[in-house]
């Protein structure tokens, strides 16, 4: 089954800059979490480095794999994928005010981790089917919408994950974007939004819980409370800010370990490390990112097949949104939504995604070459 | 589609770069004040208080102590003023919200601790050190404070500790010192404070976001305020304040040879205990609205006219300025007319009278007779080089200087002439003129040391050796007049009989002071009418040791409300010398 010409063509580049980056990500859990008085560390960074021992053995396993199974079952894996968003609602395990968990005894994991993978490649199938001159009409987006995404949306609303529903949205939206959607609906949808807004807005906001209402507030008006809501902003901004140009040198953050800045090893993970590399060190992190997602879009382009290219576009889009949106939040930019930053936020579920994620650019980048087959 | 990732990469391109402003904006252009704010976050300046110099009396029994006692201070700053933690910690400080919510007004850099309660139990302690965790900023702080050993005893010397107040804050005398720190608000606590006080020490730490102590970055210990020794014998001083229990009044013992003070009590007393950690403020309204004025140091800080006991300046005056000799006889027929009549206290008479005599038994018509020959402004000259009608400089604060009259003094403050007549009222301690027990002890050690005066002093070791001004008396007019203040104590028909003592030989001499003129003599006469009574004394009667002036206000009599007083403090003084 492994062909070596597929082995000579392996896509080195992006496990290489993943690894890299998941290792940057342990070395700054290991800082951020260290203690500052006389106790034992917490252990997260050993946690970590196991789930990335795990999460590369994943990689290799489906990079084996021609994708074109992946697309082929893609249908019966995205029905799964919805029956665990079930069983997590049924059964899952509470945590912080949000049942997100399946606690399998030895480890506990996020199925809407994994279900933003499942979606994309059952999105992909379809949108590849669909004819490739052919522009998406108005009848064939709703009835996408009715098929993949309505359901779990509202199951992962039901978590409560707004984060998560937000960005499979944005995947799905900029799937359907690229994939040719009529320019005649790309103008229907962005005038209906722009119009619909207000009003829409009146109603999510009713919607809203209380925290999520705080959080847009001290977006908006990170002073109007600095004690409250607008906290987690100030400080992360604080927190980057006094990194300065070259920073404070690793080991050498106060902000986390001092814990004025919140969730220092998950959500705001890269206000850490801005602290202690500056804005040297964040430059050189932004372009691996940077990389990875360029390379992405490249590796789509040139895709064997249209299911390929969909594939790689939907976990690139993923991999984007997750990026800007978390650094952003940290920038305060916008608004404070539990979204990780891939690869170096604490957290086991979120990390296998992520490679799993790279391992479709992968997979379709070594097999590019129809050629080949 | 290539065209649509393309823009999609477009897209992605402009949103690093616009991060990557916004990166630099942070970081670089703003990156030093947010540096200020990282160190603003956990770097705390604490005060460490400086223990306050000890107060010790002459036999260095301190007076005072140093207690830790702990507050609840929190840092404005971190504390959370959302209401529902304000309640809590309400509830936990046992504060209203109002109440915390002023407090956290005071003014102070918001990283400095700002007070909220003062001196809380051990109980307290225990419960908010449990539950601190829940209020970032929330702390306990150690601060010494001053427990008065004697109570109510010299409190008027001693004084009493407060917070600074709001012209003392504005003050370069106070600068640097924090805002919480008790300071000397009266008595040696105030006229030595800055000896006493010491210098506050400083800690540098790094806390954490919820105030954990992570290091300390550095330390200046604090440096304890000097100690210091009084003249004061404590037990003396207790002894006068017993004899004083229940009345108005002063009581002043100094050593004549050097003008140390070895007691100075004033009564009513107040509790200085009181004032440490901020005075409640109905305590506060009680003691400036009581009609005994305890805050008042009657030693001091009121002056009133001296009656009899100034008669030893006339006889002084007299004897110097040729107008009387020891032999030199007056008729006493209970009065005399000059212009108008002026009574002997005995109405009845003393009949013939001789200087001895006339200080002995008090007789008011010898010193008329003397008065209309002498001149005021001589009298004046006598009395001043004595020390009245002017401040004794005793560190303390407050002091009146009490009225000398002179014919000039009567120009300018009445504008008019002075008239014989007042003379006459003068000799015999009455008028214009009026003194304050301090200056009557002084003046009667003075006396006894042959012209000598002292300045007072109440710290060990300040006094000086030479005399602050001596009055040029030929000795034996000196033994004339003290022959005649021990037979004021041990004859028969003197008026300070109640003085006498089996222990020491004592000299002295009542006085008896007018409130009100014309009803002294009738019985039942409401308190506040009473006349005030005097009595100066001095002990042994070769070399004397110790003078007193006794003080009570409506004690009526100086021979019943003063001289039992005096004999008390001075047997306590010698019984203890042993």
């Amino acid at each position: 089954m492994i062909d070596r010409r597929v082995i000579n063509n392996f896509d080195w580049s992006t496990l290489f800059i993943a690894i890299v980056l998941s290792l940057i990500g342990v070395m700054t859990i290991y800082s951020a979490t260290r203690p500052v008085l006389d106790v034992a560390q917490k252990t997260f960074y050993i946690r970590q480095l196991y789930w990335i021992g795990l999460s590369i053995m994943a990689f290799l396993i489906l990079v084996s794999i021609d994708y074109k199974w992946y697309i082929r079952f893609s249908y019966i894996i995205f029905f799964l994928g919805v029956v665990l968003l079930v069983i997590v609602l049924v059964a899952g395990r509470k945590g912080m005010g949000a049942q997100r968990w399946i606690d399998l005894g030895f480890m506990s994991f996020q199925p809407s981790e994994f279900f933003k993978i499942f979606f994309i490649m059952a999105v992909s199938r379809y949108l590849s089917q669909i004819g490739e001159t052919v522009s998406l009409g108005l009848r064939s987006m709703l009835k996408m919408i009715v098929l993949f995404f309505i359901v779990p949306a509202v199951l992962i609303l039901k978590q409560p994950d707004l984060g998560t529903m937000l960005i499979l949205m944005f995947i799905f939206i900029s799937l359907v974007l690229v994939a040719g959607a009529k320019r005649k609906i790309i103008i229907l949808v962005v005038v209906g939004s722009l119009i619909a807004l207000p009003f829409a807005g009146k109603i999510i906001w009713g919607g809203l819980k209380d925290y999520q209402k705080n959080r847009i507030i001290a977006f908006i008006d990170p002073q109007a409370d600095p004690q409250g809501v607008g906290y987690h902003i100030n400080q992360s901004k604080v927190t980057i800010g006094s990194g300065g140009f070259l920073g404070k040198g690793y080991m050498k953050g106060t902000q986390g370990p001092y814990r004025f800045l919140p969730e220092h090893h998950t959500d705001f993970i890269f206000s850490i490390f801005a602290e202690e590399w500056g804005f040297a060190g964040s430059v050189l992190l932004f372009l691996m990112y940077l990389l990875i997602i360029v390379r992405g879009f490249d590796t789509a382009r040139k895709a064997r097949d249209r299911e390929g290219c969909f594939l790689v576009l939907g976990v690139t889009f993923m991999f984007s949104y997750y990026f800007f949106i978390n650094v952003g939040m940290t920038l305060g930019l916008m608004p404070v939504v539990g979204v990780p930053l891939p690869l170096m936020s604490y957290g086991g579920t979120a990390l296998l995604s992520n490679f799993l994620a790279l391992s479709m650019i992968a997979n379709v980048r070594m097999r590019r070459f129809a050629l080949y087959y | 589609m290539d065209k649509r990732i393309t823009i999609a990469i477009y897209i992605v391109l402009f949103s690093f770069v616009l991060f990557l402003f916004r990166l630099w904006d942070l970081q670089v252009i703003r990156g030093a004040e947010y540096r200020k704010t990282d160190e603003r976050n956990r770097v705390r300046v604490l005060n460490i208080p400086a223990p306050r110099g000890i107060i010790y009396d002459r036999n260095s029994k301190p007076l005072v102590k140093n207690i830790p006692s702990f507050d609840i201070t929190v840092v404005k700053e971190d504390i959370p003023k959302d209401p529902e933690s304000m309640s809590a910690l309400s509830r936990l400080t046992g504060l209203t919200i109002d109440n915390i919510k002023k407090r956290l007004k005071s003014p102070s850099s918001p990283f400095e601790p700002v007070t909220l309660k003062e001196d809380i139990s051990n109980v307290e302690v225990a419960v908010i050190e449990a539950r601190k965790m829940d209020f970032p900023g929330l702390q306990i702080s150690v601060v010494v404070g001053r427990e008065y050993i004697y109570g109510h005893s010299a409190s008027h010397v001693l004084g009493y500790l407060g917070s600074l107040n709001l012209r003392q804050l504005r003050s370069p005398e106070y600068s640097g010192i924090p805002h919480e720190t008790a300071i000397g608000q009266f008595g040696i606590e105030k006229v030595y404070d800055e000896t006493l006080r010491g210098k506050t020490g400083k800690k540098v730490i790094e806390v954490d976001a919820v105030g954990s102590i992570i290091k300390v970055v550095r330390i200046q210990r604090p440096i304890k305020g000097r100690d210091i020794h009084l003249t004061v014998d404590i037990d003396l001083q207790v002894e006068a304040e017993k004899s004083l229990k229940g009345k108005a009044g002063a009581v002043v013992a100094i050593e004549p040879n050097t003008g140390e003070v070895l007691a100075l009590a004033s009564a009513p007393s107040f509790n200085p205990n009181l004032f440490v950690r901020g005075i409640d403020s109905k305590v506060w309204r009680g003691l400036v609205n009581d009609p005994f004025k305890p805050l008042l140091n009657r030693a001091i800080q009121s002056q009133y006219p001296p009656g009899s006991t100034f008669k030893i300046i006339t006889a002084i005056a007299a004897l110097e300025e040729r107008l009387v000799d020891e032999n030199t006889t007056y008729y006493c027929s209970g009065s005399i007319f000059f212009g108008r009549t002026f009574r002997c206290w005995k109405h009845s008479g003393h009949g013939y009278v001789n200087l001895h005599k006339a200080l002995v038994e008090s007789c008011d018509v010898y010193f008329y007779e003397v008065a209309k020959k002498l001149d005021i402004d001589k009298l004046a000259q006598y009395a001043m080089g004595f020390g009245l009608g002017r401040p004794s400089n005793i560190p303390l604060e407050g002091e009146v200087p009490g009225i000398v009259p002179t014919s000039g003094w009567k120009r300018e403050r009445k504008n008019e002439k002075w008239y014989r007549g007042e003379t006459l009222n003068t000799v015999i301690g009455q008028g214009y003129l009026s003194t304050t027990p301090l200056q009557m002890a002084r003046l009667t050690g003075a006396v006894v040391n042959g012209g000598r005066l002292y300045e007072p002093s109440i710290l060990a070791g300040t006094g000086s050796e030479e005399p602050e001004s001596i009055v040029r008396i030929e000795p034996k007019y000196i033994s004339l007049i003290k022959a005649a203040l021990l037979s004021v104590v041990t004859d028969k028909k003197g008026t300070g009989k109640a003085a006498q003592s089996d222990i020491v030989s004592i000299g002295g001499k009542t006085g008896t002071t007018q409130v009100v003129g014309g009803v002294s003599k009738k019985k039942d006469i409401p308190h506040r009418f009473k006349d005030h009574a005097w009595f100066v004394a001095f002990a042994p009667e070769n070399s004397p040791q110790i003078a007193v002036a006794v003080f009570v206000e409506h004690g009526e009599h100086g021979s019943t409300g003063a001289a039992p007083i005096a004999k008390r403090i001075i047997e306590a003084y010698f019984t203890n010398k042993g």
